[in-house]
């Protein structure tokens, strides 16, 4: 059993095949500023911003187990960043929203310490909590407006021509960006952390693994994507109201989308979208019904299916565009069973 | 001699969110389920009450008699039928069932009642005080929502201390598979606990709807309100839940008194600073963790 014998590998074929695909839906994407109406480009944005939050509560709780249902606190945070590195500071609005979200991971540094002193569903509570503190933080600073808001005027002042395309473009690199982000944190060390710790939490410290460390990098990591998709979010919406930005509604639209599409793969979330885009594109002539609908099929998937559309698809025949299993292939090729998913190392479900 | 009366107020305040809290450290007691629909759950109370004021025309107090048992049943159902199923299977399937049933409750009774602000009127007792001294009065209404509070922590503990039901509910929650094996259908005890949760939650929803306005999306504040006093008092513990209540209220009552848009923040704030500093609560009966 010489180490030669064996070697790991990560994708296969069909992964590479899926990826140049998906290479390619990502340019058909980059071209929509081309020949697509303004409007049209401004709800692709809100969608690809919601796509880039629900990936981070994907990471957050399909991922470190981290149950937060208090995100909107880096939308927010992310907004409100917005408006005063562009408005505050003068800077060039598209400047201000890296910044916002930087802002927003080193705001949520501290919060981490707080947040972790609760665990499991008392973490949610503890989330909120804070959440709800930095709204009212907001909404007493005169300064970004109070409880009225304020608008980004830094950003109104750019010509729509260029604002509209290049706020979508944004929108898109952070939707992509989110995707390979987790894609690629999967497939590092910290990946293969997270993915002890989800297996068996114990077991994991126990071999060594800083589980507490692992957990705050994906919090700090999944508050900068958060505050990322808040500002552009609001680059997109301009008027910017504390009650709206740090709204719980924000985490209700992720936990969704996520739910939906599937907990734990990078896939779910992205199906998640698309069934939400539908669902409220059909019923935005009635009022919140389309809320009620999402709602109501989230529970139901979470009790009879808790593995999500995607798990759906996946459950009659093995597929993942991303790869992020580790398959142990040993080099005779003489056994063919390794590399299925049982002789895998890494996720197993 | 404000201050002296801003506590009492306070205290006062805390009953009734010990009252919608009570619920909850029941519940996380039995099964340890965090339930993210409660503060929706009772507020939809206040909305049936609401119907039954408006069409019996009832006092507020006397439609507890519907709308109590009405939650009761609408507590063992949704247990038996929907909750009971996600227990078991880790703290994630529970938390998005009942954050998605807090979303529905929540906009369904937006589509219902729309978002305009509703009351119910109780009558003289929403005005009527109690005067100590010349200058410090404890109204009615507090007073009685405060005794209300008191007495259904104490029922809740006798119940749990002296009955045979209640000796079923503290089993279960010590040793689930050793309960079953005793002959404890755990199923059925778990649907009876979320009753009995969401009674205390109607009749706490109805207070709270008698003492100020509500609109649909109430649920959720109320919701923050009861668990931080969960939490503050030390989860589990019935009496800790009560005086959390009460530092929340102090809280919030003396920092709207420096300045109106700080009560909650400030309630908020000394949540914080226990978790900061006292993580397993003020009156915890053990170490969190």
């Amino acid at each position: 059993m010489s180490e030669s014998r064996f070697k790991v590998v990560k994708s296969n074929r069909a992964n590479r095949i899926a990826l140049a695909a998906a290479g390619l839906v990502v340019v058909g994407f980059v071209s929509v500023p081309l020949w697509a109406q303004p409007s049209f480009q401004r709800t692709l944005t809100t969608y690809l911003c919601l796509l880039a939050l629900a990936q981070m509560w994907n990471l957050l709780a399909g991922y470190a187990g981290l149950l937060s249902v208090g995100q909107q606190a880096y939308i927010g945070l992310g907004a409100y960043g917005l408006w005063v590195f562009a408005d505050g500071f003068g800077l060039n609005p598209f400047l201000a929203v890296p910044l916002a979200g930087l802002a927003a991971a080193l705001i949520a540094l501290p919060t981490s310490v707080l947040a972790f002193r609760l665990r499991g569903g008392y973490f949610a509570i503890g989330t909120w909590v804070i959440a709800e503190a930095y709204r009212l933080i907001v909404t007493n600073i005169d300064w970004v407006g109070g409880g009225s808001g304020t608008t980004v005027t830094g950003a109104s002042h750019v010509k729509m021509a260029t604002r509209i395309p290049v706020t979508y473009l944004m929108a898109l690199g952070v939707a992509v960006g989110s995707v390979l982000l987790v894609f690629f944190l999967l497939r590092s060390r910290l990946g293969l952390a997270l993915t002890a710790v989800r297996d068996n939490e114990t077991g994991a410290e126990s071999l060594g693994v800083d589980v507490s460390r692992a957990k705050r990098y994906v919090y700090l990591i999944s508050a900068f994507g958060c505050g990322l998709a808040g500002a552009v979010t609001y680059l997109n919406l301009l008027r910017i109201q504390p009650n709206a930005a740090f709204s719980v509604q924000w985490t209700a639209l992720m936990i969704f989308i996520v739910v939906i599409g599937g907990v734990g793969s990078i896939e779910g979330p992205i199906i998640g979208t698309i069934v939400f885009l539908a669902l409220q594109e059909l019923l935005s002539d009635y009022g919140s019904w389309y809320l009620i609908l999402v709602g109501a099929v989230a529970v139901a998937i979470t009790i009879w299916n808790p593995r999500g559309i995607w798990g759906l698809i996946t459950s009659r025949r093995p597929l993942n565009l991303f790869p992020l299993r580790r398959h142990l292939v040993v080099a005779d090729a003489l056994a063919p069973e390794a590399v299925k998913p049982e002789g895998s190392v890494g996720r197993s479900e | 001699m404000t201050w002296v009366n801003l506590v009492i107020q306070g205290i006062l305040l805390g009953g009734l969110y010990a009252l919608f809290a009570s619920g909850l450290s029941l519940i996380f007691g039995v099964m340890k389920l965090v339930n993210l629909a409660h503060g929706d759950l009772s507020n939809m109370a206040a909305f049936l009450a609401l119907i039954v004021v408006d069409s019996l025309g009832w006092n507020p107090f006397a439609s507890l008699l519907i709308v109590v048992p009405l939650m009761c049943g609408v507590g063992y159902v949704l247990q038996r039928y929907l909750l009971n199923r996600t227990l078991e299977r880790g703290p994630m399937p529970p938390l998005l069932v009942t954050f998605g049933l807090a979303v529905i409750i929540q906009n369904l009774l937006l589509e219902a009642f729309s978002a305009d602000s509703q009351g119910l009127d109780a009558g003289r007792i929403e005005d009527a005080a109690l005067t100590i001294t010349g200058r410090l009065a404890v109204g009615w209404l507090p007073l009685v929502t405060m005794s209300v509070a008191i007495a259904v922590i104490a029922g809740l503990q006798f119940f749990l201390g002296r009955t045979q039901l209640g000796r079923g509910f503290r089993a279960t929650s010590d040793n689930q598979s050793a309960a079953q094996l005793v002959g404890i259908n755990n199923q059925r005890l778990y649907g009876l606990a979320m009753a009995l949760a969401l009674a205390t939650a109607a009749i706490a929803g109805v207070f709270i709807a008698i003492r100020t306005t509500f609109t649909p999306d109430a649920g959720s504040l109320r919701l923050i309100f009861a668990y931080e006093a969960v939490i503050m008092g030390g989860m589990g513990s019935l009496w800790g839940t009560l005086v959390g209540g009460m530092v929340l209220g102090v809280a919030q009552t003396i920092g709207s008194q420096i300045d109106p848009g700080f009560g909650v923040l400030a309630g908020h704030l000394v949540f914080l600073a226990v978790l900061a500093f006292r993580p397993e609560g003020l009156f915890a009966k053990q170490v969190a963790e």
